[in-house]
């Protein structure tokens, strides 16, 4: 699915993701795990992936839900980033500064995390036998 | 007095002022942005502001409403007094996975929350 940046459009787009996790029986914590991830991706696409760029430029959604594993794609279309270079935002230098925890809890929520090589795209998995364990 | 469109319920208690959310979903940016100018004006109101904020509503939130707290607590810290209290465990574990438990002072319950103020 293609996503503009309007809110109404990203909590349809949400909605779609939580309806798939309940049509599987996804628990309390994963839903709560794998919408935090996709807020923070979609939010970071559009905030920083898209910084200016025009209002209206899309981003890209790929969903795919099924009994044991979900998987997210969030592409958008500026230059990219280097994910290593994001400063960690739980070293103490960094607690009070009031961004940059986008990534950190995507990692922290999500099985796995992959970007391509432009860094404008982020495949983010969530295994459902890992968070069981 | 909060606007009718205010994204918060605002009241006081033994000269606190306590602060709760209306959404249970603390995730929109544009909202965020709103609550923390509804919260700055509530500090700036005060000499002295002792302020309690209660997420008893609230199921989620993003790192967006986080950076929003940080800059409450940034703001406060100069004349007054921060609590956060009645925080989901779902949510609590989002503070202590980001390590901001440790600069927020975070109680139980609204009781025990407007108990601790100095």
């Amino acid at each position: 699915m293609e996503l503009i940046n309007d809110r109404v459009h990203i909590h349809r787009a949400e909605n779609t993701v939580l309806d798939a996790l309940d049509r599987f029986g996804y628990p309390k914590a994963a839903r709560f795990a794998i919408r935090l991830a996709f807020e923070e991706a979609v939010t970071n696409a559009f905030k920083h992936g898209h910084k200016g760029l025009p209002p209206k430029a899309t981003v890209r959604i790929n969903l795919e839900v099924g009994p044991e594993r979900v998987v997210i794609q969030v592409e958008d279309q500026g230059p990219g980033f280097t994910p290593n270079e994001v400063p960690d935002p739980t070293l103490d230098e960094n607690l009070e500064v009031p961004t940059g925890r986008g990534l950190m809890l995507i990692r922290a929520y999500m099985t796995s995390l992959e970007f391509n090589d432009a860094g404008n795209r982020v495949r983010m998995t969530f295994d459902r036998a890992a968070s069981d364990a | 007095m909060a606007a009718s469109d205010s994204r918060l319920r605002v009241r006081k208690d033994s000269g606190v002022t306590i602060v709760e959310f209306v959404d249970r979903n603390i995730l929109d940016e544009a909202n965020i942005q709103m609550i923390g100018d509804e919260i700055a004006s509530l500090i700036d109101a005060e000499s002295k502001p002792k302020l309690l904020i209660s997420f008893a509503n609230v199921d989620h939130l993003s790192s967006a409403a986080l950076g929003t707290l940080i800059t409450i607590n940034n703001k406060l810290r100069q004349k007054g007094e921060l609590r956060l209290a009645n925080i989901d465990p779902q949510i609590y574990e989002v503070f202590v996975i980001t390590r901001l438990n440790n600069i927020f002072k975070i109680m139980p319950t609204t009781e025990d929350a407007l108990k601790s103020f100095s």
